[in-house]
């Protein structure tokens, strides 16, 4: 599983975090991180985090 | 490919509840019926990004699941009536669809101001054509902008014309303070401040009494008198449910429609309701059905309404939660932003500061019984996840009674 972020759309809501928090995480100053490759026992939470994304900027791929 | 359910509404409720009717183990025929001619598309960014010009139209579109890809859709047409009872709805190009289950996600429509006056030069936002109109005419030089309404969409409305260098920018509302009704008095202070700073004009506590001009908008006149000059007006006063198409099923549409905790319609195992025209009970809170706009709630209600038409339709009877979301919504305005977790309306007598200062980065609490119910933080990303800490805590509440 590949996980995408569009990082011209993200705006750091971090929504992603709480869906997903092993994948998704917001560092000290607030700014996305992210493990792009997962491992697929992740993928419901990957999903759960593209649903509530506000800005649609997550996509899984594979 | 029998059997059918049918989903009235084609926008972010929609296509959730299509995609969680194959999650929950739907197999069988969707049809989704939305009167846009758009694919699903996302609307919070009409009134920021998309408004300002930096983000495109096109960028809005959903990317609907693969699960979804033999989903039917129904583009431009709309359902004009329902009998429930005969499971089957009728289009506006006089057709009908038999169903066998249905869901209700026709969404909230604009409500619109109904004193004298032209009716060009007017807008709402809440469709991408809307939200192109207000556009062309918020670029041209030196319009003069007067939004009426100081919720969510007023208030966002009036920092994007301001960011997009428009100089003349003034807020109507009858309340003392914008967006008081979801923050409550100091958050709402706060704010008033944070657009005043930016040049937004505020003209509260203050109604419209007609609109002056005649072929197209020029002005417009408040309850005492004074006329704001004006070539553009963003009406921003709340919304109407889409319900008319079920009437005669003797439902209870007086604000939405009424479901249960199961988001069912009427006591119809076999219709559910869906996103902001739900008005549904939360069990964390109380018993008190409400309806709520928030961008979340379409994809938490079309979880939960998915899982209760599947186990009806297919008979598997499986023992369902009552539906009990957190709530949570953002608003960006200017360079700071508003983010919500909890139910902050019902604290709002009991309003705490938790972290900085009303005047700069602040995170506040609102307590009911002495209890944390929401927080909302105003300010910085960094500041928004703040927020983060709490949510967990008001995650681990059980839902407490009235």
């Amino acid at each position: 599983m590949k996980v995408v972020v569009d990082t011209t759309k993200c705006k750091d809501h971090g929504q992603c975090v709480f869906a997903a928090p092993d994948v998704f995480q917001l560092g000290d100053d607030g700014h996305l991180v992210f493990d792009a490759e997962p491992d697929d026992a992740l993928r419901d939470d990957v999903e759960e985090a593209a649903d509530v994304c506000p800005l649609q900027a997550i996509s899984v791929e594979g | 490919m029998n059997r059918r359910v049918v989903v009235a509404g084609a926008s972010l409720g929609g296509l959730r509840a299509a995609e969680q009717m194959r999650a929950a183990g739907w197999t069988e025929a969707v049809t989704v019926i939305g009167d846009e001619p758009h694919m699903p598309y996302n609307r919070p960014p009409l009134s920021k990004e998309v408004l300002a010009g930096r983000a495109s139209f096109e960028s809005l579109a959903f990317t609907p699941k693969a699960s979804a890809a033999d989903v039917e859709w129904r583009l431009g047409a709309s359902v004009t009536a329902a009998r429930l009872a005969d499971r089957v709805v009728e289009l506006d190009d006089g057709s009908t669809i038999p169903f066998d289950g249905l869901v209700v996600a026709t969404g909230m429509r604009p409500r619109r101001l109904r004193c004298a006056g032209p009716l060009a030069g007017r807008h709402t936002v809440r469709t991408l054509a809307d939200a192109r109109s207000l556009r062309d005419e918020l670029t041209r030089s030196d319009a003069r902008v007067v939004v009426v309404g100081a919720g969510f969409i007023g208030c966002e409305v009036a920092a994007t014309a301001i960011g997009l260098g428009v100089r003349d920018v003034t807020v109507v509302d009858p309340l003392p303070l914008p967006m008081v009704g979801p923050l409550g008095e100091l958050l709402a202070g706060s704010l008033l401040e944070r657009h005043r700073e930016r040049g937004v004009r505020f003209a509260l506590g203050r109604t419209v009494r007609h609109f002056t001009g005649t072929d197209r908008v020029t002005g417009v006149v408040l309850d005492d008198g004074t006329e704001l000059p004006a070539d553009v007006v963003v009406e921003s006063v709340g919304s109407v449910a889409n319900t008319e198409w079920l009437d005669g099923n003797g439902l209870d549409l007086s604000d939405g429609v009424l479901t249960d905790d199961f988001l069912r319609v009427g006591g119809l195992p076999h219709v559910v309701a869906v996103g902001d025209v739900a008005r549904f009970p939360n069990a964390r809170y109380d018993d008190v059905p409400r309806r709520v706009e928030h961008w979340s709630i379409p994809t938490d209600t079309a979880k939960h309404a998915a899982k209760s038409l599947v186990a009806h339709l297919t008979g598997t009877g499986a023992e369902l939660a009552p539906f009990a979301p957190l709530p949570t919504f953002w608003s960006d305005q200017h360079k700071f932003r508003l983010q919500s977790f909890g139910a902050p309306v019902l604290g709002r007598d009991d309003v705490r500061v938790l972290d900085g200062d009303p005047a700069g980065d602040v995170l506040v609490g609102y307590h009911r019984d002495d209890r944390l119910v929401g927080v909302v933080a105003l300010g910085g990303p960094a500041t928004a996840a703040k927020t983060a800490r709490y949510r967990a805590e008001l995650l681990k509440q059980p839902a407490p009674t009235a």
